[in-house]
């Protein structure tokens, strides 16, 4: 295991390399969507899971089809959408706050059963 | 039936007979009686009326017009039918009208009687609340036991049968405030549904084997017939086959077996010792509808089915020993308590049963070497529907009048309801057999029945309840009309309106005239030999004449204990003691059915059944309930609300699977 992470390591980077970068990024944000309690920080890992996603369309579009421009196009509308998200988002936390005093997202339970 | 053979209008248009009276309960029932009780009791009447009528119209055509009718023969045929059930090919159950001399004979019976008890009930019931109600219930039940007499298969008439029974349970509970009412409705629908699962157990076996034969005989036995037909399970070949057939239960063979079970069934209707402890009770219901049903017609279904299957009773000579020797006891055990019970009903409802018991012995002690008992039988049915309903009514008239069933409330009343009197003296006389009127006949025959076929125990059982019939009935009506008024509802008593005294009247002349009908002409055994029976009519001197001197004896007897005070009849039962009060407390029978029901049968079955179902399948049930909710409760717990909460449980699910999917993906290289 160790052997293989020292010559993984020192390899050219190549696809493999930017794959396990977007895991990663996806890994944090996975992370964070799940334990951050402030909504704020929801929705910024919320943009690190898009952005890996975004990162992964780049990357197969380098290394897989080199000659198309699909997955950067994709990419575009990952950000874009990715914008509009936070927008909205935004927008409810801060209705929320106004209502709730806090943005803490352990408060919101009402989904108890 | 052959075809080329022309029918009447009747006869082609039997459909009518149970049409009429079904389409009248119907509208009765839901269009006319919320609008208007009295035109509810009108229209129900006139359609009884009508039905009658139409009755009258096929008896004529059946008895007088079809070719051979006139020399005595009258073959059994089937006018109408439509097909109900198709199970299988062969297996085919129709509605339909049977016509012949049985059929059409109680479906006079039927529509005279309840014609006139309907006539008689728009007076007897006036004013009452439940009046569109009554009429309803009384239509339903003419239907029923019309389609019940005309019945061609015995499906057809096991519903009907029940369609009876659940039309005398509604009129015995008529007075549903009354709690005796509501007990006695509840006794009698118990009692005779006991009966009919007997009933159905022994069809279920009859029907068996009668399905099983269809298949196996010839063609020109099952032309144009079906398996569950009469006219195919009475068939001699069928009998014949059946006795063959062999095969046992518990060391009775089986057409015994199920002979006894059908007759199971039509003693309870018939109220037959021991299962007639529900006819007394059913006096609870107005009057009218103890003439109708508890007299005249419902109680007669059973005498009706052992006739209907008697040539399957006669293949199984042991059912019909069975029969013979209830009936006589009943006869002979009725009569005794009708001695001694002071409810005028309630002497007419046990006369009912010694009248009944004729009538099921007469027919046990027939057989197609001695057809006379089931003419006679027959007979006696149709003469006793006439004057048992008569004395009901008469009855009914004055308990209207005098406002109390005991006939020791009662007293003098031959001078305030003349009528009424006479008409109840001439029932009087005809059930106790006197010369010339209708019961003197079929009495005779019966008993002469009895003694031509060498049951001289019988005989003397039947001529000892002859005279002790007239007995119990003198003494009704010598307390009843005779004496001094013993109270004031006596005393105040006053003739009923002419309507309620009209069908007294024509009953009445049924009652003097009904015995001169040479029965035997038109009713007889069909003997297996494809002849007709030799049953002979006339009077037998050597049995009119011993059965009138009983007769009159009783009557004399009731004179001197009870047409003036009644210091005598004190003294006899005093000295007679226990065994008057055991006679009068109807030997105890209702007391030995409620130890058994009670004592034995709800502590030691019901109870422990009941706390099985209670504790062990409710506490199943009970359990897989609280399981359920105890688990939803577990688990509600992991719904926090916590989005978070539910993400995490999605991920590791997800990372789950794929681990599965990634071991899984080793195993397959």
């Amino acid at each position: 295991m160790g052997e293989n992470l020292v010559s993984f390591l020192e390899k050219t980077p190549d696809v493999s390399h930017w794959l396990v970068l977007s895991s990663l990024l996806f890994s944090i944000g996975l992370y964070g969507l799940l334990t951050r309690r402030n909504a704020v920080g929801i929705l910024m890992s919320v943009e690190l899971l898009l952005n890996s996603g975004a990162l992964n369309f780049i990357l197969f579009n380098r290394f897989i089809s080199p000659g198309n421009i699909d997955g950067q196009v994709m990419s575009i509308f990952v950000i874009a959408i990715a914008a509009a998200e936070v927008v909205v988002g935004m927008a409810i936390f801060v209705a929320l706050f106004q209502q709730r005093k806090t943005v803490d997202v352990t408060q919101m339970n009402m989904m108890k059963g | 039936m052959d075809q080329t053979m022309e029918l009447g209008f009747a006869l082609k248009n039997a459909w009518l007979i149970l049409a009429l009276p079904f389409f009248s309960f119907l509208i009765v029932g839901l269009f006319i009686r919320p609008l208007s009780k009295r035109a509810a009791g009108i229209v129900a009447t006139l359609a009884i009326f009508l039905t009658a009528c139409f009755a009258y119209r096929l008896a004529y055509e059946y008895f007088f017009t079809l070719p051979g009718a006139l020399e005595g023969i009258h073959k059994a045929f089937v006018p109408w039918s439509v097909e109900w059930l198709r199970y299988q090919e062969n297996m085919v159950v129709s509605l339909g009208i049977l016509t012949d001399p049985i059929s059409v004979m109680l479906m006079v019976v039927v529509t005279t009687v309840s014609s006139l008890v309907h006539l008689y009930s728009t007076g007897y019931l006036h004013g009452e609340d439940g009046y569109g109600r009554y009429f309803t219930y009384l239509n339903l039940f003419t239907f029923s036991m019309l389609g019940l007499v005309t019945a061609p298969n015995i499906v057809q008439m096991f519903v009907c049968w029940e369609l009876v029974g659940a039309s005398s349970f509604l009129l015995i509970g008529y007075y549903y405030d009354r709690p005796s009412a509501v007990a006695a409705a509840k006794k009698a629908f118990i009692v005779t549904r006991f009966a009919d699962l007997g009933f159905l157990i022994g069809m279920l076996i009859l029907g068996f084997f009668g399905f099983q034969f269809f298949g196996e005989l010839p063609a020109s036995v099952t032309q144009g017939l079906q398996p569950f037909d009469f006219m195919f399970l009475t068939h001699p070949e069928v009998g014949a086959k059946f006795l063959a057939q062999g095969g046992s239960f518990l060391g009775i063979s089986l057409v015994t077996l199920s002979m006894i079970l059908i007759y199971m069934g039509a003693a309870g209707k018939s109220a037959m010792f021991p299962l007639h402890i529900w006819l007394p009770d059913a006096m609870e219901g107005p009057t009218p509808v103890s003439a109708l049903i508890h007299a005249a017609t419902m109680v007669v279904a059973g005498v009706y089915l052992v006739a209907r299957m008697f040539p399957v009773f006669a293949v199984s000579g042991d059912a019909l020993l069975v029969v013979a020797y209830v009936g006589a006891f009943t006869c002979l055990f009725a009569a005794l308590i009708g001695c001694t019970q002071d409810d005028i009903k309630r002497v007419l409802a046990f006369s009912t049963l010694s009248q009944l018991g004729y009538m099921m012995f007469a027919l046990g002690v027939s057989s197609f070497e001695n057809p006379l008992g089931y003419t006679a039988s027959m007979f006696h049915l149709f003469t006793h529907a006439f004057f048992k309903a008569l004395l009901f009514l008469g009855a009914g008239s004055v308990i209207h009048a005098v406002h109390s069933n005991s006939i020791w409330d009662m007293g003098g009343l031959r001078k305030k309801m003349p009528v009424t009197h006479v008409t109840f003296l001439i029932a009087t006389l005809a059930i106790s057999g006197i010369f010339p009127l209708s019961g003197f006949f079929s009495k005779d025959e019966i008993l002469s029945a009895a003694l031509e076929s060498g049951h001289t125990n019988i005989f003397v059982v039947g001529l000892v309840v002859a005279g002790m019939t007239a007995f119990y009935m003198s003494r009704v009506y010598f307390v009843t009309f005779w004496g001094k008024h013993r109270t004031e509802g006596a005393h105040h008593a006053h003739e009923s309106p002419p309507v309620m005294l009209i069908p007294l009247i024509i009953l009445a002349v049924f009652s003097i005239f009904s015995g001169f009908i040479p029965f035997a002409h038109f009713v007889s055994l069909p003997s297996p030999h494809g002849g007709e029976g030799a049953a002979h009519g006339g009077i037998d001197l050597a049995v009119a004449l011993p059965s009138t001197a009983v007769a009159l004896l009783g009557i004399g007897l009731a004179a001197f204990f009870y047409s003036g005070d009644t210091s005598r009849i004190e003294a006899l039962s005093k000295s007679l003691g226990v065994i008057y009060t055991t006679i009068k407390n109807k030997f105890y029978i209702d007391e030995v059915y409620l130890f058994v029901t009670h004592k034995i049968i709800f502590r030691f079955i019901a109870a422990p059944i009941a706390w099985f179902d209670r504790n062990v399948v409710d506490g199943g049930v009970n359990l897989s309930a609280w399981g359920t909710r105890k688990a939803g409760s577990g688990l509600s717990r992991t719904q926090t609300g916590q989005v978070q909460t539910y993400g995490s449980w999605f991920v590791s699910g997800v990372l789950g699977i794929l681990l599965v999917l990634w071991i899984l993906s080793f195993e397959r290289h």
